[in-house]
């Protein structure tokens, strides 16, 4: 039984990574004999089941605690504005004005710590998203994370997602686009980073961050190469002086497109294809068992 | 009554700066005393809630009325929630002591 958690991410959006993610978990699906759990964690628009049409099984809040202050019994002392690191409790002494301003708001709970007079804060549940959980029509599982419209807050949508995953499964783990804190949080446990990029300038700079970002965390990587044909030769000498593994090659072909932009699965419509993405599993799988985390 | 405008530097010849939150500096004018004053804005690099942070100063600082090109929504709804008037002013060649002294 594999319980690989292997993360498909990138650094520049439209690179490819839901379509790896989901192609990866179809040719795994169909060639391993075990539990396999694929995971949305681009939670500002997750669409992984645009493509996987699993039937909604269960879903469950996800929360932080905000605080909201009595301003009869606050003193205004300051010292829950002067805790909070994200500027969310506007104070002014000389006019005794406190407020909460609930969209900067973490919900790390510093404020009700450092406050010292009995129930001036008490906390209150703020929804930030959701977890569902879809079975798929090929017995696959999708968990997936979604945040509310209107909120900023990623991380902890993330952070959830992940936790509702089965650590007895293989989790093929989709990323959001960037390299920012929502990225880290999906790939920072990760066994195996899969990095999908494009050759052009943009795809070759967004990857360079990315994989400044994956050294830093201390992961195994591998590239994959969408779009192969378009633009130039550069992300190939920048792999090659890095001395990066190039896991696969997409071709830049319009046939693939279509099959996409149709809703449909790649690898069970072209056999080629299933066999690229078993050999890249492959590839990752000889990566994981190397003892040799300098990568 | 004191009037304040968002200024890319420190001095009484510097031209605004069109943002609030992030502003380098506040140049105020107090109509009473006749003196001009400059404060470093404390909340230029914060990593977020800079409008609010710069609201307090400003109230802290005893401004009455506010000139800048442009208020983010947080930093709008705190200074109207702490009484501040807020005025949206948009001038590249004027120094600030021209349009300090036209607007208090």
């Amino acid at each position: 039984m594999l319980k690989y958690k292997i993360a498909i991410a990138s650094g520049k959006g439209g690179t490819g990574k839901t379509t790896v993610s989901v192609n990866l978990f179809y040719t795994l699906q169909k060639t391993l004999n075990q539990k396999i759990q694929l995971v949305d964690c681009d939670v500002e628009e997750p669409n992984i089941n645009l493509f996987t049409k699993g039937r909604l099984q269960s879903s469950q809040d996800v929360n932080i605690k905000i605080p909201v202050i009595d301003k009869d019994k606050c003193v205004y002392c300051g010292d829950c504005a002067a805790a909070c690191a994200y500027n969310a409790i506007l104070f002014v002494k000389s006019i005794s004005h406190i407020a909460v301003l609930e969209d900067l708001c973490h919900g790390c709970g510093a404020c009700s710590y450092v406050c010292n007079q009995p129930n001036v804060i008490i906390e209150k549940d703020k929804k930030l998203g959701v977890v569902n959980t879809f079975f798929l029509p090929n017995g696959g599982e999708l968990i997936e994370g979604k945040i509310e419209i209107g909120t900023a807050l990623a991380v902890p949508v993330i952070g959830k997602t992940l936790k509702a995953t089965d650590e007895n499964s293989l989790r093929i783990i989709d990323a959001p686009p960037g390299t920012s804190c929502p990225v880290m949080e999906t790939i920072k446990e990760a066994d195996f980073v899969v990095l999908v990029t494009e050759p052009t300038p943009f795809g070759l700079n967004d990857l360079k961050l990315m994989i400044g970002t994956v050294r830093k965390l201390g992961r195994k990587f591998g590239v994959v190469i969408n779009r192969a044909g378009l633009g130039d030769d550069a992300i190939y000498e920048y792999l090659q002086n890095e001395n990066i593994e190039l896991l696969m090659e997409i071709p830049f072909d319009k046939n693939l497109a279509r099959i996409y932009s149709e809703g449909k699965i790649i690898v069970e419509e072209i056999p080629e294809m299933f066999e690229k993405y078993t050999l890249l599993f492959e590839k990752i799988k000889i990566d994981l068992n190397e003892t040799d985390s300098d990568c | 009554m004191k009037v304040a405008i968002t200024a890319l530097e420190k001095s009484k010849t510097s031209k605004m700066d069109p943002r609030f939150g992030r502003c380098a500096y506040f140049a105020i004018y107090d109509s009473v005393t006749k003196q001009f004053s400059f404060h470093e804005n404390e909340a230029k690099d914060a990593q977020g809630g800079a409008g609010p942070k710069a609201a307090e100063q400003i109230v802290n600082l005893g401004v009455n009325k506010l000139l800048s090109s442009d208020f983010g929504p947080k930093a709008k709804s705190a200074l109207d929630s702490m009484g501040i008037e807020m005025l949206v002013y948009s001038d590249e060649e004027k120094t600030v002591e021209q349009i300090l002294l036209e607007n208090c």
